[in-house]
């Protein structure tokens, strides 16, 4: 494999976890909430499926565990900030503290403890020839296979649905939304913990397919960068994914440079997905200056019928 | 949608079937109740003891008694002279971050960069040991403080100046800041600066006397209390008294009367996020010259983080930040402490993120009034 195939193909696995954190985020935000949880979230769903599947050993249970702890973390953020109409960036700052922690408690057992393969290659042998189709696609697992039916179908599902149509009236006007007779607190709650459970699937895959080892805190600031990836995303599925692979690439081509011999201190290598995070969104706001962010309006406000404050 | 008040009415007025089956299925409903702007201090208590019940949850599930963990903490932090001096020890970085985010996020500026702008404080002092080391006491603590604010003040001024001039959600670049802050004092101590008598250990060589901060009799209580009390002061006077502080709690309770009244929101900002990472730098260079003497790799167990909650529990007042520091100093103590219990000290980061729901939700819950429906 050549230098760019090889990038390609770390981008992406590494983007893959970003991947499902930017679609969660992305349903989570069109809605109207903000959350600022996802680091926690990722964690959260990391540590959960490395201990069900080290006492298990079925990868259908690990996801199933994964899948309810976002929901019940998710719903404990619709609570907060739905019903309770709580100032969501904190709501989310807390999800991560709480998850952060939580996360580092349950996990302590199992530190370092290194997971066996959890989730089957999808071997498509046809392809081993191809040039740079199959070194990508030849042997992907499940999981990124997954990943790209959540980006077809979330961009259905939000640009060519009816449900869909009412989540992005929701998130853009939401007394609008529910003189149209749509449930807005429902359809919230609905998205929350739907987004959430995918963030935390996120977490999985970073920790099943990724880097296989449960350490403390080991998103490292991952679940930040998805949420900056919604915003480069401009709140679009499609955009998600080259987004989320470009990333993918920041975070690996540190890496890539170390192993060809470079001099520079991998401290510094290691800064990259960081720096790259900050100046693409300072060309983005210097580029859309002008122009609407993209962001769904009634973000970060909460809806009151019938009583505005 | 046109009516502003809050009646029922209202309600069926715009979606009448709705509204009647809601009433007819509950008797009362909840609201909120605008004229309800704070709520009660003792809800902030309510909320800090709901917290703990919640998280003695998770001690019993991991087979300990939850009352044995409190108590445990409690009398590790508390009750000791030894345990007081360093719960004191640990409120003062505490302070110093909590003032520094109260002071951004009084204008809504969510810095949440404090942990970097903590490190680049520290890098910055330990930068003055390692290329002034021969200055007397009296010239390299101001010059560490020097450096210390100015490092702060640029890594803030990095969160600012992407807000003020490209519209940069300042969440994002200040908590990207802070894996480049930690990245860089993790380079430095397992670098260039790395003690060549230390058996390797990722640290600086250890201070000298004349780099170390004064500390009272033979505790671990050192100067740096009194820096964080100075900045308290100035906080509380600034705020309450000076026009600038008044333009700041403009800007904070209302932005858009603050620029019609021709208040340059964009420089405040920028000063305001100077000051604050100022502020954590202080902090950065108080540990590194009165606690730990040596610039080191994990020199902060997530003091950065932790001051946004000490900030939030006290509502960004001056006397309340005194307070929640020190309580928080308590926990982070208590935390080592229960480590004899085999529990891990990452307990208190729990802690912290389950405080912090409970007290935005009690916030928000003693703003609501029941009433009857119909």
């Amino acid at each position: 494999m050549d230098f760019i195939t090889q990038l390609l193909v770390a981008a992406l696995s590494s983007g893959t976890p970003l991947l499902f954190a930017t679609l969660g985020g992305i349903l989570i935000e069109r809605s109207g909430i903000i959350q600022l949880g996802a680091e926690g979230l990722m964690l959260m769903g990391a540590v959960v499926a490395a201990i069900t599947f080290i006492h298990t050993g079925s990868l259908g249970l690990t996801l199933l565990a994964v899948v309810a702890i976002g929901a019940a973390l998710g719903w404990v953020h619709s609570f907060l900030t739905v019903t309770l109409r709580t100032n969501q960036i904190v709501s989310g700052l807390a999800m991560t503290l709480f998850g952060t922690g939580l996360s580092a408690y349950i996990g302590k057992s199992i530190t370092g403890i290194p997971i066996p393969r959890a989730v089957p290659k999808v071997n498509l042998d046809f392809l081993d020839g191809v040039p740079v189709l199959g070194p990508l696609f030849a042997h992907l697992d499940l999981l990124t296979w997954i990943s790209f039916a959540l980006v077809i179908a979330a961009h259905l599902f939000i640009h060519r649905t009816s449900w869909g149509l009412h989540l992005r009236a929701l998130g853009d006007n939401p007394p609008t939304a529910d003189v149209m007779g749509i449930p807005v607190q429902l359809f919230r709650y609905g998205c929350v913990i739907a987004g959430s459970m995918l963030i935390g699937l996120a977490g999985a895959d970073m920790l099943l397919v990724y880097s296989p080892t449960w350490i403390e805190g080991m998103t490292a600031g991952r679940g930040w960068i998805a949420v900056a990836l919604i915003i480069f995303a401009r709140w679009n599925p499609l955009r998600a994914m080259f987004c989320a692979y470009f990333f993918g690439m920041m975070d690996t081509i540190g890496f890539k440079i170390q192993l060809i011999g470079s001099a520079i201190p991998s401290y510094f290598l290691k800064m990259i997905p960081y720096i790259v995070t900050i100046l693409v969104l300072m060309y983005l706001g210097y580029r859309n200056r002008n122009k609407p962010s993209g962001s769904p309006e009634a973000l970060g406000t909460p809806y009151i019928r019938e009583q505005r404050f | 949608m046109t009516e502003p008040t809050s009646t029922a009415s209202g309600a069926i007025a715009l979606d009448g079937e709705t509204a009647a089956r809601t009433r007819k299925r509950f008797p009362f409903r909840l609201e909120i109740d605008p004229s309800r702007k704070e709520s009660p201090w003792w809800m902030t208590i309510v909320s800090v003891v709901l917290a703990l019940l919640a998280c003695a949850i998770f001690f019993a599930a991991n087979g300990k008694n939850p009352w044995a963990v409190y108590e445990k903490m409690w009398t590790g932090a508390f009750t000791t002279s030894f345990g007081i001096t360093e719960t004191l020890v640990k409120a003062i970085p505490l302070l110093l971050c909590g003032l520094g985010v109260s002071i951004a996020y009084r204008i809504s500026v969510w810095n949440i960069g404090a942990e970097g702008q903590f490190a680049a404080g520290a890098i910055a002092a330990a930068a003055v040991t390692i290329y002034f080391p021969h200055l007397p006491l009296y010239a390299t603590i101001p010059l560490m403080l020097v450096f210390a604010i100015a490092a702060g003040g640029i890594w803030g001024a990095l969160t600012a100046l992407p807000k003020t001039y490209f519209q940069v959600n300042e969440l994002i670049t200040s908590l990207m800041l802070n894996y480049v802050a930690l990245l860089l004092l993790d380079y430095l101590v397992f670098g260039p600066w790395k003690d060549p008598k230390g058996f390797n250990f990722p640290g600086t060589p250890m201070f000298t006397a004349s780099q170390s901060l004064p500390v009272l009799g033979d505790t671990r209580l050192h100067l740096g209390l009194i820096f964080a009390l100075i900045a308290v002061a100035l906080y509380a006077f600034v705020i309450r008294f000076t026009r600038w502080g008044y333009e700041l709690r403009l800007i904070g309770a209302n932005p858009e009367a603050a620029r019609n009244a021709g208040i340059h929101i964009k420089r405040h900002i920028l000063i305001v996020m100077i000051m604050s990472g100022a502020l954590a730098g202080v902090a950065g260079m108080s540990e590194v010259s009165g606690v730990t003497h040596r610039l080191m790799d994990g020199i902060s167990p997530g003091y950065g983080y932790t001051a946004i909650i000490v900030a939030w529990i006290a509502k960004l007042h001056p006397v309340g930040l005194v307070i929640s520091s020190v309580l928080f100093g308590g926990l982070i103590v208590g935390g080592y402490s229960v480590q004899t219990m085999g529990l891990p000290s990452s307990i208190s980061n729990m802690l912290q993120g389950a405080i912090l729901f409970f007290l935005i939700a009690g916030n928000m819950i003693s703003k609501f009034r029941l009433s009857r429906n119909g």
